[in-house]
């Protein structure tokens, strides 16, 4: 095994890329779940995103537009969630999982002519002499916009959700609806709103795999990518600076086993392929081993809401 | 006369089936502790809701301080001046005291500024609150204090108190009354919900009673003995429970040196518990819940195993038999929680008949259900303890708490246990249910059995125990004759759970 083959430079710029689909998706469900909602079709809006986002991209020629139809997309499909949940109160783990059935087929349709196209590349952010840093240069500041992007929404989201009085009625709601609505607070109005933001970003989560990270459009190309979002959020305590360490830790660890099977491990393929699934759960277990309220899961996460009146 | 704050005239509600409020007109005055009074189901709850602007009337109209008033939402009810402490689901147990008082806020200032006002208005009313900590680790009174507080930030002309002292203990109850009546004296006007009479007569100064969705009567309950408020609240006389004292000297259940880890997070650990429970004799264990109550009855019941040889039955150890075995042997429970512990909220009364009452009855032969003895217990049951049901076939969680009740008490008294032990068999029932759960167990008592009452309502226990004890903290104070102890004194026998003191009640 020759591992001078691995640069750490790349290997660390890969990660970034590779972390940032994941991130975003797992921010988005993080919101989502913070305001009491479960849902579980994060891997069909995501794919929906990429669809959407590559097919935009690809007919206009301009990245940024694929980025916001990639969002549109995962946001409108979360939509359906929201109105079969929140008004017609139907179970939100069935709901989910259909979402991401139903997202996986109209991918594959909406695909069919973009199989085998290569995408109009995402522009770099030019952070001018910082880039020029040996090895950090290479490593951190030499991305496309949309990973400084991801990053500055870790930080947005936590800020909210932490800082902020609409952040706080979200956590609210989440916590304890029937007393939110007793307050006279909107909650399936900022319920709507939680998931059609976690749609945005997964559909945003999405449309980068098949823009940046791939970059192209094969049927299924999520391959788990959402269900990973869905535990990472578990795993990381419902917390965004957590979620990042996740987020990047699986990245990370897939990049890494990528690497090493180049490089001719002596370990069988399917032992690195499992690595990073394993490394980020036992990681994120054992942080939110310690039991104390602040690693508890929403109060009213998954439960039906129906206001009394 | 001066002008009422708040005018009401002939308010309606009715829902699909029911008319919860039916014409109710009332006034209260400026600076009054007016109480609205009434069993559950009255329409107490209706009707502040609609004050609240959670819910909307269908006929009537309501008028603050002689304008029209019609809130739209609980903002629209702050805004008008009014606040509203509940009884239940209000906090956000996993937020710290600060952002829950800000949620409760039509316009709240940044939390860093919201503290600082916080500590001035909970000292100067005497109700003592970190607003750093978290809602969930504090005892039900501080709870409440969290809830009053948000409501005097707000500056109301009217607060709303829906059933205060149901989780307080008395030395807690005296606190929380001064602090309503130093509000009172600054002109602030108190709608004092309740049926603790006693409560009422000592704090208010007018009450409107409510039967069935109308006003029956409107008093000064000063002027009024607490037996004609409960028969007006009522509608019919109400019996004391009678006092046979049948204890005897025989053991019937005796517990030794138990200690137990908490059952959950909010529960305390129990330390070496000891009690003798002689047959034919009720022990009353008081103590705010989440003191061990809950872990006394699952060790109780076979849910918890204990250490061998800490509970005997007539002589023999119970101490690691599981539920069933206890059952055969004669010792039932009947838990706290009446859905989801006491009773399975999906299935019909005979289903749940069936899952306690199985062994004794001998309801399953060869490993099969005999239906037909099953209904037949059911409806003995529901005959006995006169439950309101359309039949046994109805789901459990379609009853009202009262009826539920009665039905899950009465299905252990069917079995005619040797030993029966209950916690908070009267929690959240009105008066006339109350009364017959009470006579059941005492009439239980007199026909040779050993009754354990856990309870929070010190009244009930002084009414059917033979001898009293406080569990706090988890250890249980030494048992003493009920006849003659004073509420001061059983006030000190709950000792751990003074003001400052926090209870762990959950």
């Amino acid at each position: 095994m020759d591992l001078s083959a691995i640069s750490p430079a790349l290997l660390l710029a890969s990660l970034m890329i590779g972390a940032t689909p994941l991130l975003l998706a797992a921010l988005g469900e993080l919101v989502v779940e913070r305001a009491g909602v479960l849902n579980l079709g994060v891997e069909g809006m995501m794919i929906l995103g990429a669809i959407c986002g590559f097919a935009m991209a690809v007919e206009t020629g301009s990245p940024p537009l694929g980025f916001l139809a990639g969002a549109v997309g995962g946001a409108l499909l979360s939509l359906v969630f929201a109105v079969l949940t929140q008004i017609f109160l139907a179970n939100q783990v069935a709901t989910g999982l259909a979402l991401t059935l139903f997202g996986l087929g109209l991918s594959s349709l909406l695909g069919q002519g973009y199989v085998g196209i290569k995408p109009p590349s995402t522009a770099r952010l030019d952070l001018g002499p910082l880039s020029d840093i040996p090895l950090l240069g290479r490593a951190f500041f030499s991305h496309d916009w949309m990973v400084y992007l991801s990053l500055f929404l870790t930080l947005a989201t936590w800020f909210f959700l932490s800082r902020t009085r609409a952040g706080l009625k979200l956590r609210a709601i989440g916590e304890n609806h029937e007393a939110a609505h007793a307050l006279g607070l909107h909650v399936v109005a900022i319920r709507f709103a939680a998931i059609a933001f976690g749609g945005a970003m997964a559909g945003l989560g999405g449309a980068y795999l098949s823009l940046v990270r791939v970059p192209q459009w094969t049927e299924g190309m999520t391959a788990g990518a959402g269900w990973i979002a869905l535990a990472i959020v578990v795993f990381a305590s419902w917390r965004p600076g957590r979620v990042l360490l996740g987020a990047y830790l699986f990245g990370g660890v897939t990049v890494l086993q990528l690497n090493l099977q180049a490089a001719g491990s002596a370990l069988p393929v399917e032992y690195l392929s499992m690595s990073p699934y394993v490394v980020t759960i036992l990681v994120l277990v054992l942080i939110s081993a310690r039991r104390s309220r602040g690693t508890a899961a929403p109060a009213s996460l998954g439960k039906p809401f129906h206001a009394v009146s | 006369m001066t002008q009422p704050l708040l005018q009401i005239d002939g308010l309606t509600k009715a829902y699909p089936g029911v008319v919860a409020n039916d014409d109710v007109s009332m006034a209260i005055r400026p600076g009054e502790v007016h109480a609205l009074l009434g069993e559950n189901g009255a329409g107490k709850s209706t009707l502040v809701k609609m004050i609240f602007g959670l819910v909307r009337p269908n006929a009537g109209r309501m008028e603050m301080n002689g304008a029209p008033y019609a809130p739209t939402s609980p903002e629209a009810a702050r805004a008008a001046g009014v606040g509203m402490v509940f009884q239940h689901f209000s906090l956000f147990e996993a937020l710290n005291v600060a952002e829950n008082v800000a949620l409760g806020m039509s316009d709240p200032p940044p939390i860093k500024d919201l503290a600082p006002r916080i500590r001035d208005v909970s000292q100067s009313y005497g109700l003592p609150l970190n607003p750093g900590n978290i809602v969930g680790d504090l005892s039900a009174g501080e709870r409440q204090r969290v809830e009053i507080v948000r409501c005097l930030l707000g500056a109301p002309k009217l607060l709303i108190m829906d059933e205060p002292t149901s989780v307080l203990t008395p030395q807690e109850v005296d606190l929380l009354f001064a602090t309503l009546r130093k509000l009172r004296d600054e002109g602030t006007s108190i709608l004092y919900i309740s049926h603790k009479l006693e409560e009422i007569r000592a704090l208010c100064d007018t009450a409107t009673i409510l039967r069935g969705g109308t006003v029956v009567a409107s008093c000064t309950p000063a002027e009024e003995t607490a037996g004609r408020l409960a028969e007006v609240m009522v509608g019919r006389r109400l019996e004391a429970p009678q006092r046979p004292g049948t204890a005897r000297d025989e053991i019937a259940v005796q517990i030794d040196g138990l200690s137990l880890p908490p059952a959950h997070e909010f529960g305390a650990s129990l330390k070496d518990v000891s009690l003798t429970l002689n047959a034919g004799e009720v022990l009353g264990i008081g103590g705010v819940a989440g003191n061990g109550q809950d872990e006394l009855l699952a060790a109780l019941a076979g849910e918890t195993l204990s250490a061998p040889g800490t509970i005997r039955m007539e002589g023999r150890d119970l101490s690691r038999l599981g539920p069933e075995a206890r059952r055969r042997a004669g010792l039932l429970t009947a838990p706290e929680e009446r859905l989801g512990h006491a009773a399975a909220p999906d299935l019909s009364l005979t289903e749940n008949a069936l899952l306690s009452a199985a062994t004794r009855e001998r309801l399953v032969s060869r490993g099969f259900i005999d239906w037909s003895r099953t209904r037949r217990f059911a409806e003995g049951v529901i005959d006995r303890f006169d439950v309101r049901t359309p039949g046994a076939g109805t789901a459990a969680g379609a009853l009202s708490g009262g009826n539920l009740q009665k039905f899950v008490i009465g299905r252990e008294i069917a079995q005619t246990p040797r030993v029966l032990v209950v916690n908070q068999p009267t929690w959240g029932v009105d008066a006339a249910a109350a009364a017959t759960i009470r006579q059941a167990l005492l009439d239980l008592a007199a026909d040779g059995s050993g009754v354990i009452v856990i309870s929070q309502d010190l009244d009930e226990l002084m009414e059917v125990s033979d001898r009293f004890a406080a569990l706090t903290e988890g250890r249980l104070s030494r048992f003493r004759p009920a006849a003659g102890l004073t509420v001061e004194q059983i006030g000190l026998m709950l000792g751990g759970a003074h003001d400052m003191e926090p209870a762990h009640a959950d």
